[in-house]
């Protein structure tokens, strides 16, 4: 009968716990970018980026080898000038770009125009920024929405995406990676 | 009775109401349009999740829903169609996931909680019957009775 009590007392005390361990351990993974409850799991994490061929929105448009035909890592932002959490991201990607990551950004769904105009009052991010105007090749990369940021390494592989807008506490994670990769 | 038998009237064109709101989205072909709309049934939307393409309203829901229709004229068959969406998005995509060793628990979960309440009851312990009753309280008993 007592270890019954003690039971009855220790089990769901320890259902709980675990419970909440685990509730702590997403959220710290959910805070640092590698856990996204929202997220889609991409189907091309640790796979080469699909083909593509886009124009440029400012200067030269660019291809899937271009991404790596310089052999190193680069981060894939695709954004657009009518999305709310892509202003939020933005400074973010800016803070990026001051430590020196290079980012390409692909304009999603947006009016030429329109980017540009952002670009201009918001500051430009990226290294290099073309137009997917159709949306067509976001469908290729498996895009559920923007913001969506992928680190493609030196040989063109996937190696991690975040659905969402990344936060400044990311910045670390994204920045270690790189090194990661860099080799 | 007749207020809910109009209330079921009401709620019958609900329930076969979709997003496609323009007609100029649809196959002109009716065979065509009848397989896009079962593919697309079968596709999750990836913006809301719990919908299929073909009833989210959502931007990305149409331009998928515009690619089976592109696919289905170009005479790709059902299976194509979802393959090449599952190529890009996933199992994820598809609304009824198929069965592999990662999906084993969620298709065989109705079957062990049903095993799981069988054994509950099965197991259940039922409390000891009173032990029979010794010669004196035998006696009391037969007192009490006769009085």
């Amino acid at each position: 009968m007592k270890t019954r009590r003690v039971l009855l007392f220790a089990v769901p005390l320890g259902v709980a716990a675990a419970a909440g361990g685990g509730f702590w351990v997403m959220l710290q993974r959910m805070r640092s970018g590698s856990f996204n409850p929202r997220g889609v799991p991409s189907v091309l994490d640790n796979k080469r980026v699909p083909g593509f061929n886009l124009p440029g929105l400012i200067g030269p448009g660019f291809s899937g080898p271009d991404l790596y035909d310089r052999h190193r890592p680069v981060l894939i932002n695709f954004w657009a000038s009518w999305c709310p959490p892509c202003r939020e991201e933005h400074p973010v990607l800016m803070a990026l770009k001051q430590d020196g990551v290079p980012i390409w950004g692909i304009a999603y769904k947006d009016a030429k125009k329109a980017s540009l105009a952002y670009l201009d009052t918001y500051g430009n991010p990226f290294e290099r920024v073309a137009a997917d105007a159709g949306g067509r090749v976001a469908i290729d990369w498996g895009l559920t929405g923007v913001p969506e940021t992928f680190l493609v390494d030196g040989d063109g592989y996937v190696r991690w995406h975040m659905v969402g807008p990344l936060t400044h506490a990311m910045i670390p994670t994204v920045k270690s990676l790189m090194e990661l990769y860099a080799g | 009775m007749r207020a809910l038998l109009l209330a079921l009237a009401l709620l019958l064109p609900a329930g076969i109401a979709h997003a496609i709101s323009d007609p100029a989205e649809m196959l002109p072909d009716k065979a065509q349009e009848a397989r896009a709309e079962a593919v697309g049934r079968q596709l999750r939307c990836l913006v809301c999740q719990n919908e299929s393409i073909e009833d989210s309203g959502a931007d990305l829901a149409r331009d998928l829903r515009a690619i089976v229709r592109q696919r289905v004229t170009a005479g790709d068959s059902d299976a194509e169609i979802i393959d090449w969406m599952v190529a890009r998005y996933g199992d994820f995509v598809r609304l009824r996931p198929p069965f592999t060793p990662l999906t084993a628990i969620l298709w065989a979960t109705p079957v062990l909680a049903l095993a799981a309440g069988f054994a509950a009851v099965a197991l259940r312990r039922r409390p000891a019957p009173p032990a029979p009753l010794d010669a004196q309280e035998q006696a009391r008993l037969k007192a009490l009775l006769d009085r």
